[in-house]
């Protein structure tokens, strides 16, 4: 009988377990099945071929390090110029160290840290002393004006891999940090070197050069170096005046995105809380009221941010109140419904308690509700406030102003990589801040709330 | 014994009083921080905002009112919209589920690392902690505007983003239920000898995939909302077909393809709802 008894377990369990392996094959062969032809649909094989590699050094290259470019035109050889970054208020007055003029033979000469020169002469420009590079390399111009290298015209495929000789521009690039461009009209070099440079004080304001403690401790410094203003305020004003970093905009930015975060989740908290409790069923007897809410609930959070964003960016124009908005009526929705999900899920012992006291009905959910609620209420606002920092940069970009749209325009100019990186530093460190401190924050509220 | 009593009642009232009147200064302060913030937040807002919020206000229906006259106006060619950007609503919805099923591998394999009931090394675990909040931290936005900057436009940006972004997002939730799980399961097989691996694949799963689905399901319904957004700039799918249409202010196409994201979003909240409530129900 036992015996029996068991084999028919066995039986069960065996049959079950079949069922099981069959399901699970099944799904298995599904699932490959989608992923294949999601990767196919995808590209991802391609993935290496689409990535542009040049885009990407130069963007990585430009995020830690900084560039100075000199130039000089064929026709005015003697004028010779270096300028930061190539832009045009950039142009260095004084002759930087590593750029020395030879007024003997009419040669200027650009030295790199590793030991490499670039030498331009009226008529052609040299290359001499790059480590691993023996052959010393010279550039002219051809008679029709078109740059070449000497002794490698008709064998361009001879060349090394790092220098391109088209018809028209011979660019020259030994490593990362140098690089020479030859055209008809011009030659550049560009002196690349480690660090984020003006990022305190701009090119010609009276402080450059002076890192962040310097600035600290000529804050406080009795001496002005202005006469007309203190030194704090001239500190404070040079800093947000940089018109490399652009301080003043950027920050302001931050600070919007983050008010946009902060006020939409307040709103939405705020209104969101009282709606809650009218669509609860232990609050509001009255059905369709509810059913009402219930909808509205669901229409705010099913309408997606982006067009929330969408519609109020016609109604308010690019600014704030667009962000404000766009969040607080999605999370009204979202937070309305969880808070109300949490209100019916309340013991009812203890608003019977405050009603066998003869409480009124304000007084029965004030002491009877809000006390078991609360813990969740602000738990929930809290995590809502650090979705909606990364919301709001989001919703920027799309049109409403602050940190997300300045990162996008920085990003399609294709030239400010570093500022691209210092924003996204800023969000990075500004999302993270708002998690700790809402993490915090939590943890003290909540925790007065549970030893209560 | 008698007086001591009374002096107790004493000192426990005048506690109470003191912690009762603490209290209100709390809630005072707190109410009047939320009153300061709101207020100058919004003095702020109006001050750098295009236009003025009354302005706002009153325009605020015009929008709306027009796109759905225009949808009105053009009858039934107004369904034929909605059938015509259908394909794109696919194209976004698989972008978002792919993009959940590989964030998802990946914030199982960090978690696993970053949970230490598994792991007892602790350098290991605050690694991939720290890896996971820097995965989380940047918006999806920001990293897919970098790499559809370096690849081109295309949708594979976008699902790199989401991928960075869900397995961090993910991971954290992960690694807490991992956490969260009985050790008694785990205890009971190291007990027999059984390997890391073994205790993972016969103790923690089998307790948390319920957890793990039920998260990932919240995630592509978040995702999907993220893939339009990124589909805006310039990653394809029904997003992308949504910025054309502003552009062109087409107002009949535009109140379809909006119809379409809120029916989507709508059905799949109620579908990742009733699935959720039958995994976690089913086990417990």
């Amino acid at each position: 009988m036992e015996q029996v008894l068991n084999q028919n377990v066995i039986d069960a369990v065996d049959l079950k377990h079949k069922k099981h392996i069959r399901i699970l094959i099944i799904t298995g062969f599904m699932f490959m099945v989608y992923l294949i032809g999601s990767i196919i649909h995808f590209d991802l094989p391609n993935l290496a071929k689409k990535w542009n590699k040049d885009r990407a050094s130069m963007f990585m290259l430009d995020i830690y390090a900084h560039k100075d470019h000199i130039k000089m035109n064929w026709k005015d050889p003697q004028k010779i110029d270096v300028r930061f970054e190539g832009g045009h208020r950039h142009v260095y007055k004084d002759d930087p160290t590593w750029l020395i003029r030879n007024k003997n033979n009419q040669s200027t000469i650009v030295n790199f840290d590793n030991g490499g020169q670039f030498v331009f002469f009226p008529n052609r420009v040299e290359m001499r002393n790059f480590p691993n590079i023996n052959e010393p390399f010279i550039f002219k111009l051809n008679k029709n004006g078109k740059p070449y290298v000497d002794g490698y015209v008709g064998k361009e495929s001879m060349l090394p891999s790092w220098m391109r000789a088209t018809e028209n521009k011979v660019e020259v690039r030994p490593s990362l940090y140098e690089r020479l461009q030859v055209y008809g009209s011009k030659v550049e070099v560009h002196r690349y070197e480690l660090g984020w440079k003006y990022f305190w004080f701009d090119f010609d304001s009276p402080l450059v050069g002076k890192g962040f403690l310097d600035a600290i401790s000529l804050m406080f410094n009795e001496d002005r170096v202005d006469p007309k203003i203190s030194n704090f305020n001239l500190v404070v004003n040079e800093f947000l005046e940089n018109e490399i970093w652009h301080h003043n905009t950027v920050l302001f930015a931050m600070v919007e995105t983050l008010l946009m975060a902060i006020l939409g989740t307040l709103i939405a908290s705020m209104v969101g809380l009282p709606l809650a409790f009218l669509a609860a069923y232990n609050v509001t007897p009255l059905s369709s009221i509810r059913f009402f809410l219930r909808r509205l609930f669901d229409m705010l959070r099913g309408i997606d941010m982006l067009i929330w964003s969408l519609i109020f960016l016609r109604a308010f124009g690019p600014g704030l109140f667009t962000g404000i908005f766009a969040i607080a009526f999605t999370d009204t929705g979202t937070l309305g419904k969880l808070m109300s999900e949490a209100i019916e899920n309340t013991d009812k012992k203890d608003k019977e308690g405050i009603q066998s006291t003869g409480a009124n009905k304000v007084l029965q959910h004030r002491f009877g509700i809000i006390p078991q609620i609360l813990p969740i209420f602000i738990s929930q606002s809290l995590y809502y406030l650090e979705s909606n920092t990364r919301a709001a940069v989001i919703i920027g970009a799309m049109g409403a102003g602050g940190i997300g749209l300045h990162f996008l325009g920085a990003l399609m100019t294709g030239n400010d990589f570093e500022n691209v990186a210092y924003m996204a530093i800023l969000v990075l460190v500004a999302v993270m801040c708002i998690d700790t401190m809402s993490a915090k924050l939590r943890r003290l509220l909540i925790g007065i709330e549970d030893k209560k | 014994m008698y007086s001591d009593n009374i002096l107790g009642f004493e000192t426990i009232e005048k506690n109470l009083k003191a912690m009762a009147f603490k209290r209100l200064i709390y809630s005072f302060i707190s109410i009047l921080a939320i009153l300061f913030l709101l207020s100058s937040g919004l003095t702020i807002a109006e001050e750098n905002n295009a236009g003025s919020f009354q302005r706002g206000l009153s325009k605020f229906f015009d929008y709306p009112v027009d796109l759905f006259k225009e949808a009105f106006e053009s009858g039934w060619r107004w369904y034929a919209y909605v059938f015509k950007y259908l394909p794109d609503l696919i194209s976004t919805i698989n972008m978002a589920f792919f993009s959940t099923l590989f964030g998802a591998i990946f914030a199982l394999l960090l978690s696993l690392f970053a949970s230490k009931n598994l792991i007892k090394n602790q350098y290991i675990v605050t690694f991939s902690r720290r890896t996971m909040d820097i995965l989380r931290s940047f918006p999806e936005l920001v990293i897919a505007m970098i790499f559809l900057y370096l690849m081109g436009k295309s949708e594979l940006p976008a699902v790199i983003a989401i991928v960075i972004h869900t397995a961090g997002a993910l991971g954290k939730l992960f690694s807490e239920a991992i956490e969260n799980a009985d050790n008694k399961p785990i205890e009971g097989l190291q007990s027999c000898g059984a390997s890391w691996w073994q205790r993972v694949r016969f103790a923690v799963i089998p307790q948390v995939i319920p957890l793990f689905i039920s998260y990932t399901l919240l995630r592509l319904e978040i995702n999907v909302r993220a893939s339009t957004i990124l589909g805006f700039v310039g990653a394809g799918g029904i997003g992308e077909a949504l910025s054309a249409v502003i552009q062109f202010r087409y107002g009949d196409e535009i109140i379809a393809i909006m119809f379409l994201l809120v029916i989507t979003i709508i059905s799949l909240d109620y579908f990742s709802r009733f699935l959720r409530g039958r995994l976690i129900g089913d086990n417990k």
